[in-house]
């Protein structure tokens, strides 16, 4: 750790965990955060920083060493997180999304499925999305239209999905499709499905012009009469909505560690800039209405990394309120990083709100933490059901 | 092909932390530490030697035993295994001890090449890896700027820089080289680099170890530092205005009679 960088704390990290955020955040610093502005304003899958990942064992991270992998917690991975999105929003989503797609299949694959598909995403060779949200199924995924029909021993697809991330470049999609439309609870009618996305009747219909995470390309998907073999199901039929709440438990600690990052990113942008801007003949930072901005920003954004900490230690010692952590993280963190980032624009007054400057980035970036993986409303319902049910 | 390469812990030249202790010494609890450049590009060179002709890269580090931190960086690199020579009687030896310990370590490993850095950013006292070469007995290449050892020949070839570009010597192995900059960028270590560096082997050897009446006998080293300046900080740059035709004539002439183009 080097005393000019970022404050990062210490306390119940164990050694490895120490070791491999300080390599992602030299990773972040040295490769990752020259790279940031180009690939905002490219809007391009940056293939460079896939490669920059793989090489450097940073997809490994949640995958099991037989697989390849490091066998690292859920604290690990975000804590890597967070280090490649205080740099890059979009970089920090690619491991997050990489890993998302990967968790149905570790938590509901067969170990024969789990050797086929897990060693090519561990190395990066391999990348993955995740597919549940339709035009007209978003917050409500009892609203899922796509059909997968059994025929023989394949599903024969028929539907589209919307907003997938990565779904454009990825080698595999994991589909959510209505297997079961007969049962009589809506939560049962849903079925984990992989799909190759060579397999002919698999279309990108288009991808979506955003407003930031502007290198993760975002897909639309039609399937037509997309055949794949019932091999590729994972779980059982009926499943694949339990398996998306589960997916969930783990992942939404993901799109937190994202916002917390950029926020990290925000403090850390607008402490220089107030240490540098001068104004009235001394810098910005000495004045006190930049200072109580600058230490809300800073000390909601310790409240809401150690809070997403504390979930990942519930979470992986397998606390029977899995959601609710999860959901209180990504509701904390994200908001934290829209507020934050409002006010890092705020520091930089007028430069803030131009790209001459990362902090306009980094508050359209933050805006997606709100959104996706469950809209913060979508987060509040489950803390508010989780609160209920327990009064 | 069996590299061994001298790596010393030195403060991060990015911490900008580094500070003098009591006695004129380094105080190594003020900044963290990395692996001295030159050495580091030493490391990398001999790492992509091995990639390509088999064999294996161990290094080997005279530093309190808090360095083994910075030596699991090297071995994050991708080296084998490390050495480290560690004694209580060793902090602030001079260049000639260290020169007699690094020689005397070196000399119970086996090794086709022994690289060490031009210099280091810490003392750079850049006689270090020349002295060791003196010791052994072993041909020196100071300078490198690229390593071509020849395993049929059992002959290195280097590319020396010098004041006009370099110079190609050839020496028998094994030989003892000096490394710079000029060799090329070092790798960043993989997570699985870092992972399994936990795991590597270090040799901890004191000096009673290496089997060698090291230290003189009177416990004063025969060089001592006596005084420590910061260097003196840099004059005002001169501004020049003017047109642009004149002004870039202004400042080639500038140049120019400093001899700089």
């Amino acid at each position: 750790m080097t005393h000019n960088g970022p404050v990062l704390g210490s306390t119940r990290l164990t050694e490895e965990q120490l070791l491999l955020r300080e390599a992602v955040r030299v990773l972040a610093d040295e490769r990752v955060a020259p790279r940031a502005a180009a690939i905002d304003r490219e809007g391009t899958f940056p293939e460079d920083i896939r490669q920059l990942l793989a090489e450097h064992d940073v997809f490994a991270i949640p995958f099991a060493e037989r697989h390849g992998g490091l066998g690292a917690d859920l604290l690990t991975l975000i804590l890597a997180i967070e280090q490649l999105s205080r740099a890059c929003a979009t970089t920090g989503l690619i491991l997050a999304v990489q890993s998302l797609g990967a968790i149905p299949i570790q938590i509901a694959g067969t170990e024969e499925q789990q050797d086929r598909w897990l060693p090519g995403l561990a190395s990066g060779e391999k990348l993955i999305a995740f597919a549940l949200t339709e035009p007209d199924a978003g917050s409500d995924p009892s609203g899922i239209r796509t059909r997968a029909v059994r025929d023989g021993d394949d599903y024969v697809i028929d539907g589209g999905k919307r907003f997938i991330s990565h779904a454009s470049i990825a080698d595999y999609v994991v589909v959510f499709a209505v297997t079961n439309p007969e049962a009589p609870k809506p939560s049962r009618r849903l079925s984990a499905i992989l799909v190759e996305t060579d397999r002919p009747g698999f279309k990108v219909a288009r991808t979506e012009h955003k407003m930031g995470v502007r290198g993760s390309p975002t897909a639309e998907l039609a399937f037509d009469r997309l055949r794949v073999p019932v091999a590729n199901r994972l779980g059982e039929e009926g499943q694949g909505f339990a398996i998306a709440m589960q997916t969930f438990e783990r992942s939404r600690p993901g799109i937190a560690a994202q916002a917390v990052g950029i926020a990290q990113g925000a403090v850390e942008a607008a402490a220089a800039y107030a240490n540098q801007r001068k104004q009235f003949g001394r810098p910005i930072g000495e004045l006190q209405m930049i200072q109580a901005l600058l230490a809300d920003m800073d000390a909601s954004t310790e409240a809401a990394r150690h809070l997403l900490y504390t979930a990942c230690e519930e979470i992986e010692a397998g606390t029977a309120d899995a959601a609710r952590w999860a959901a209180i993280a990504k509701l904390v963190a994200g908001d934290t990083a829209m507020r934050v980032t409002t006010d890092a624009v705020q520091v930089f007054g007028g430069y803030g709100y131009i790209d001459e400057y990362p902090v306009e980035r980094m508050m359209r970036d933050a805006k997606i933490t709100q959104l996706y993986e469950g809209t913060q409303q979508i987060q509040r319902l489950i803390v508010a059901r989780s609160l209920l049910s327990r009064s | 092909m069996r590299i061994l390469v001298m790596t010393k812990p030195v403060p991060d030249p990015a911490a900008n932390a580094e500070r003098l202790g009591p006695n004129l010494r380094l105080d190594r609890a003020a900044s963290p530490t990395v692996v001295n450049g030159n050495d580091e590009y030493g490391l990398e060179a001999a790492l992509q030697l091995v990639e390509r002709l088999g064999g294996e890269v161990a290094i080997l580090t005279m530093a309190p035993t808090t360095g083994i931190e910075t030596m699991r960086k090297a071995l994050a690199m991708g080296a084998t295994r490390g050495v480290l020579v560690a004694d209580a009687a060793l902090p602030g030896a001079d260049i000639p001890t260290t020169i007699r310990v690094l020689a005397s370590a070196a000399a119970t490993q086996e090794f086709d090449l022994l690289l060490g850095g031009l210099d280091t950013s810490d003392g750079a006292g850049g006689a270090v890896t020349a002295g060791v070469a003196a010791r052994l007995g072993l041909p020196l290449v100071s300078a490198a700027a690229l390593i071509e050892p020849d395993e049929a020949s059992r002959a290195v070839r280097v590319r020396r820089l010098s004041a006009k570009g370099y110079d190609v010597l050839e020496a028998p192995m094994p030989a003892v080289i000096s490394c710079t900059q000029a060799l090329g960028t070092p790798r960043y270590p993989t997570l699985k680099g870092i992972m399994s560096a936990r795991s590597r082997q270090i040799t901890t050897l004191s000096l009673a170890d290496l089997g060698e009446e090291l230290l003189p006998p009177d416990g004063q080293w025969p060089s001592r530092v006596l005084e420590v300046q910061p260097p003196p900080g840099r004059a005002a740059g001169r501004t020049i205005t003017g047109a642009a035709a004149d002004a870039a004539r202004e400042i080639a002439d500038f140049l120019a009679d400093r001899r700089l183009i």
